[in-house]
């Protein structure tokens, strides 16, 4: 198999008495798409929230591209080549989509408030950088149409495209998407589909939380089920779905 | 061709706007000087609360961090050039060595309030840095044990006035053959300043850590999911914001020739963040407007109240300080009923309070 891009060791996490992940493990390979699912509850979300710095594990590590990462903030994580998006949509709401595009290359780019002053040859051309690549992101996800509108204006699927091109400005090596399709019609989750496939086949690996199953099972690679916390099962989806513990979960035992 | 055109005519009537408002703006202190000298030195204290608001306006419209102590950064800067240029501690450096210092240390007080409020927000970050801003005034009013270092509630007076090349701002003088009074000088001077903040404002506001604010104003968790180190990027807001703040306070130190700890109480502060909000947070001209519509319109009561007062009722009934305060809560209470955003929002934050939701 290709080589290993994200490896958790034993991750956990506890609030108070709460054990929302127990020594959850999982290997994401490169250029794959990996697909995160399991009942309400189960952790998914903790485990996004986790890997991406806003909250810190009690135990575990993770290894990423090679390196032990280190999570001490988010804005690092996003500097190390982690992107993420949220379930319940976080855009820049009375800033343009271009806008929200041009603020998630801040972690590529370098000019600060001396350059911004004097706004000298560099500063400029950074600036019509940033522009360039945010309107060829727009393009890519599909809502360059609506590039001056303000994102809170954008229609639901539109405000889910434009926070995959805003993680997208960050050139990440692996994108994090917390239920994308979630709150989408049928449309809108199959030009979402089409949209992740683009990703992959742009060499992306793509970390995906979802509700919408049969979505899951189409568009990933491989699958990992998380339960009260636990890992119960991590394979190619045709296994996981014949899964006896698996299908516990989900109808209750 | 004919987008081209309409660009063209667009193009010269914005040069001849700029043009007139150059001339209009170079023209002003001798129309003022008709109508009395007292008229060019509110002008030049209305500058000051320009810059005054601009800078709030970093912290405040751009960050979204509420800031009640913002006067504690004009005392300091104005404490700088006090004590920098006067006899009080026996030196006497040029304005230009001093301003620079005073936005430094406004800057670096702004760092100082910043860090150990970067987790608050709304009302708790407000009251801190009221908190804050008296803290400052305190120390202003009492360092004057052991050591005397601010002359304590006495202020520091016959403080230097602004020298360029041989000649002094703080008396008239006949340049060119004009007689130019002092007040004139600062004028000039202050223009100059306005122009350089204004720009500063507007290249900070469409640059990467502009942008930045705005993240962090709009959704703070979004902007450090993406990279945004959210801990630097407030701190140079707070930092810019002070810094500011410190020039205003070294000019009107400067103007005044005398300074107490009296000119930086609490309700400056509120003074300042309220030209900001009437305004219109985040748009620079609408924050000019309000800064400049507070600083006149009180001064305009203060010439007509008086004398309308005795010529209907013989005497005076109500002191203007009482009308002012009256119709400044008025307008606030008429403001936030009728443009919640303030008279010239930027654009988005006009939508953003507006009440109509939008479909699509």
């Amino acid at each position: 198999m290709s080589s290993i891009l994200l490896e958790a060791h034993a991750v956990a996490k506890r609030f108070g008495g709460v054990r929302a992940l127990h020594d959850v493990s999982l290997t994401i390979h490169e250029g794959e798409i990996y697909g995160l699912i399991g009942p309400n509850g189960a952790g998914k979300t903790t485990f996004f929230n986790v890997l991406t710095g806003l909250y810190s594990a009690t135990t575990g590590s993770f290894t990423f591209a090679g390196a032990p990462l280190r999570i001490s903030a988010p804005h690092e994580v996003a500097k190390a080549g982690i992107a993420r998006t949220f379930q319940n949509i976080r855009l820049f709401a009375n800033m343009t989509a271009l806008e929200n595009v041009m603020v998630g290359r801040h972690v590529r780019t370098h000019a600060g408030v001396i350059g911004a002053v004097l706004r000298g040859a560099g500063t400029r051309a950074e600036e019509a950088a940033i522009e360039r690549r945010a309107l060829e992101l727009l393009h890519y996800v599909g809502v360059a149409d609506r590039a001056n509108d303000l994102a809170r204006n954008l229609p639901y699927g539109d405000q889910r495209r434009l926070e995959i091109a805003r993680a997208l400005a960050t050139d990440p090596k692996l994108l994090a998407l917390d239920e994308p399709a979630a709150g989408m019609n049928a449309t809108e989750t199959a030009a979402l589909r089409t949209l992740v496939e683009g990703l992959r086949a742009d060499g992306l690996t793509v970390l995906l939380i979802e509700h919408d199953v049969k979505l899951v099972m189409g568009l990933c690679d491989r699958v990992a089920v998380l339960d009260y916390g636990e890992k119960i099962a991590e394979d190619v989806p045709e296994k996981v779905q014949r899964d006896q513990k698996v299908i516990e979960a989900y109808l209750g035992a | 061709m004919t987008t081209g055109s309409s660009n063209r005519t667009n193009r010269t009537l914005k040069y001849a706007g700029v043009i007139f408002v150059a001339v209009a703006l170079m023209a002003l202190p001798f129309a003022l000087t008709a109508a009395g000298t007292a008229w060019v030195r509110i002008t030049n204290l209305a500058i000051l609360y320009v810059f005054l608001s601009l800078g709030l306006n970093i912290v405040v419209g751009y960050a979204g961090l509420l800031d009640l102590g913002y006067v504690a950064f004009y005392g300091v800067g104005a404490y700088v050039y006090a004590l920098l240029a006067s006899p009080h501690l026996g030196i006497h450096l040029p304005f230009w060595v001093i301003l620079p210092i005073g936005a430094a240390l406004a800057a670096f007080f702004g760092v100082l309030l910043g860090t150990p409020t970067l987790k608050l927000r709304g009302d708790y970050l407000a009251i801190v840095t009221m908190g804050f801003g008296e803290i400052v005034r305190i120390f202003l009013n009492n360092l004057s044990r052991p050591i005397n270092i601010t002359n304590g509630p006495q202020g520091i007076a016959i403080i230097d006035p602004v020298r360029v090349g041989g000649i002094s701002f703080g008396h008239e003088d006949v340049l060119f053959g004009v007689t130019v009074s002092g007040p004139v000088k600062y004028y000039y001077l202050l223009l100059l300043l306005l122009l350089l903040v204004i720009v500063v404002n507007l290249r900070l506001q469409n640059s990467r850590i502009g942008r930045a604010w705005e993240a962090i104003r709009e959704d703070e968790t979004a902007a450090r999911a993406i990279g945004i180190d959210t801990t630097l990027v407030k701190l140079l807001a707070f930092a810019m914001g002070a810094s500011f703040g410190g020039v205003a306070g070294g000019m009107f130190s400067a103007i005044q020739g005398f300074i107490s700890p009296e000119s930086f109480v609490l309700t400056e502060s509120v003074m300042i963040l309220a030209m900001v909000v009437l305004g219109g947070m985040g748009n620079i001209w609408g924050v000019i407007a309000g800064a400049l519509l507070l600083s006149y319109v009180p001064e305009m009561l203060r010439y007509t109240v008086v004398p309308v007062q005795m010529a209907v009722f013989g005497r005076m009934l109500v002191e203007p300080e009482v009308i002012r305060m009256l119709l400044f809560g008025l307008a606030l209470v008429l403001m936030m009923r009728f443009r919640p955003a303030g008279l010239w929002p930027l654009r988005a934050r006009q939508r953003e309070f507006s009440t109509e939701d939008v479909v699509k």
